[in-house]
Order: structure tokens, then sequence, then C-alpha cells
């Protein structure tokens, strides 16, 4: 087909653009994702039995904070990479994401100094280290299928960026669903565990991005 | 700066669904998009026409995350060279599978001595092994001559995918006619 030939048949009958399909995308996507997540958590790990208790403790609102600035920063700067033309991107927003991760460390690592050094490694290691990163990381999968139809209705042009910081966002959207059940109290061990857990998901993203996102 | 401005004047129009602003859009964006291409890839003449129609595609299927706030020439360079570099990895992988065939092309050659009628039955062979979504806009559009709004209406397809459906189709049916001569 000729050059010209192509552009009347992409131009003949053009419609009017919807300009928010981009906020549409996202908002559906992290809907359904974490109204997903929540039930998930539900029907599979249960709402922790001391949850009224919990709405009035600080720690408990510190701790639901660090995946909650986690999503927010993610879906910043996930919103600029699913849009052509990345080099724009200032280098704040790119380290966005690393912002509530160093809060949290130095969190940890305030609460390890506090400690008696016999309790350290119980705050480090709670007691479920070892099914917590791919308990968020199973809560995260609504999400990591919402947050993959969402930028592929858009123009990602870096796609493993793009896929590792949907992967993050899908991530800590589950977190926030799992502080609701997740009983651990020590701030080293979201530092750790629950970081880990985002990770899975964006390491996949980062992975796969390439191939899922590709247009 | 004037190119910038009048291409966006253009773009925004377009947006809004003046199709003959669009037009005139695409018309000069394919010219620049060309000089664009040739100037990296003047080794592939043969392919140039082909990046650019995949460029002009992906331009207008991008074109609702375009924002108004942002320079039209830096949004339409990404996705320039998002599609060249695209290209040029599918060719290094493709190159690396079918580096082989070059040499049994000869084979291939000495077919045209099938009756001329052949032809058409060959076509609707190829066209066989399409999807659906390339298949019926080219029958639809190409052999019947309906138009695109047409041929949405009556295949259920958006006119959009018509349109993606037929450059999609006609690029496979060369490449596999391609093959074969």
């Amino acid at each position: 087909m000729k050059t010209d030939e192509f552009i009347s048949l992409l131009a003949t009958g053009v419609a009017p653009v919807d300009r928010h399909v981009q906020r549409k995308c996202f908002s559906r996507a992290i809907t359904v994702g974490a109204i997903g997540a929540l039930l998930l958590m539900i029907i599979v790990f249960g709402i922790r039995p001391d949850i009224r208790e919990m709405l009035v403790t600080p720690l408990f609102w510190f701790k639901i904070s660090f995946p909650f600035t986690l999503a927010i920063a993610s879906l910043l700067l996930l919103i600029r990479l699913s849009r052509p033309d990345t080099r724009n991107i200032s280098t704040r927003l790119w380290l966005a994401p690393a912002g509530p991760i160093l809060v949290i460390w130095i969190a940890a690592l305030a609460a390890l100094a506090l400690a008696p050094p016999a309790e350290r490694l119980n705050l480090i290691m709670g007691f479920s280290w070892r099914t917590c990163p791919f308990n968020i990381a199973f809560l995260s999968i609504p999400m990591c299928v919402t947050i993959t139809w969402a930028v592929r209705q858009l123009a990602p042009t870096r796609l493993r960026a793009a896929g590792a910081v949907a992967g993050l966002l899908a991530g800590s959207v589950a977190t926030v669903a799992y502080c609701l059940h997740c009983p651990e109290m020590g701030i080293p061990f979201w530092g750790i565990w629950y970081l880990m857990g985002m990770l899975i998901p964006a390491v996949l993203g980062l992975i796969f991005g390439p191939s899922l996102l590709r247009w | 700066m004037a190119v910038e401005e009048r291409l966006k004047a253009l773009m925004l129009a377009g947006l809004d669904g003046d199709e003959h602003a669009y037009r005139t859009f695409l018309n000069e964006l394919s010219s620049r998009l060309r000089a664009y291409v040739r100037k990296r890839l003047f080794h592939l003449h043969d392919e140039i026409e082909d990046i650019v129609q995949e460029t002009l595609l992906a331009v207008h299927n991008a074109r609702h995350t375009y924002r108004a706030t942002e320079p039209l020439t830096a949004w339409v360079y990404a996705i320039a060279r998002y599609k060249l570099m695209d290209f040029l990895r599918m060719r290094s992988r493709h190159d690396a599978f079918n580096e082989p065939l070059d040499d049994y092309v000869d084979i291939f050659s000495s077919a045209d001595e099938e009756p001329a009628n052949d032809a058409k039955r060959d076509i609707g062979v190829l066209l066989e092994q399409l999807p659906d979504k390339q298949r019926l806009p080219i029958i639809h559009v190409k052999l019947e001559g309906l138009s695109v709004a047409e041929t949405a209406h009556l295949t259920g397809l958006s006119e959009s995918a018509v349109k993606v459906g037929i450059h999609r189709g006609l690029k496979s049916l060369a490449a596999k006619i391609r093959l074969f001569s």
C-alpha cells in the first residue's frame, strides 16, 4: 500500500479523541486491582482480629503509609512512563519510589538501635518472614492483570522501566491490603519482607515488560 | 519552531475530529519521518516506506496519549525512535533465524510457470491464512470496495481496528508473497 493511500485510510472518518483515556484506564485498573487484592486477602488470609484496636494505633498507620506512599510514587512515575517521550522525566520523579523505602529503613535502623539486643533478630524476622513476600505477590495478581491492561491501552516506549514500575505499583497496592491481615509490627520486618514481596511483581514486570507491553 | 507550531495546531484539530487537518498533519509528518528514517537506515532503502507507515500507524494509535502542554516534536520523535529500534531488533532476530533460507531461495524461484488464473486462487489461499480481523477488512475494503465505516459496521470491529487490520494484513500478505517469489 502506498503511503498516501495509507494516510487517507488513517484519516478518513477520524473520530474526536477522548483526552482522558489515561486517567480512566488507571482509575479502573487501580479500583478493580485493589478490590481484587482486598477480596483475596479477606477470603484467603482474613482480616486481623484486633483491627479495631489497630485503627487507633499510630504504628499501624505508619505501617500502612509505607506501601501507600510507595503506590502513589510509583503511580506518578508510571503515568509518565506510559506515554512516549520519557526524556523529560525529572530525576526527582525517577527517584520518588525510593523515598518511602528510605524512610522505612531509617525508622527500622532506629527501632533496631533502641531495642534490647535479644529482641533485634525477632524485629527483623518476625514469625512470618517465610510466607510474607509470597503472600504479597499472590495478592498482587489481580492488579498485575489490570495494570498490564491499562498500560497496554497507552503508549510506553521504555518497556522494561514501565513493566517494573507497574509491578511495583501492583505490589504496593497488594501490600496495603495485606497490612489489614498481617499482624507483624516490627518496622525492620516491613522494610525487608514487605519490600521483598513488592519487588517480586516489580522484577517480573522488568523481565516480561518488553513482551507484554510491546505495541 | 514554526514547524512545531503548525504541526501541533493540525494535530490538535485532528484530535478534535477534523479529518482534513489530520490528513494534512499525517502528510507533513510522513515526509519528515521519511527523512528521519532514511538518514538512519540508508542501507535498508527497501524498508524505509514500511517503517514510515508503521510509525504513522503508531502515532495514530497513540494519539490519545499526546498532551497539548508537551512539545509535539519530542512526542513524535520518541515514537519514531521506539518503532525504529523495534524494527532493528526484529530484523536482527529475523536474520539470525532465517539466514540459511537464502541459500535455498533459488528452488522457489522457478515456480512462475503455473497458469496465470491460479493467481487469484493463490491470493485466496494466502488470504485464508490471515486472521479474521485482517482478512475481513481486506476483503470488504480492498476487494469489495466498501468504506471503512461500512466494514466496521458489517464486521463489528471498530473503525480503527479495520484500518489496522488492512495495514497489517497487506503487510503480511506482501511478506508471504515475497517468500514464494
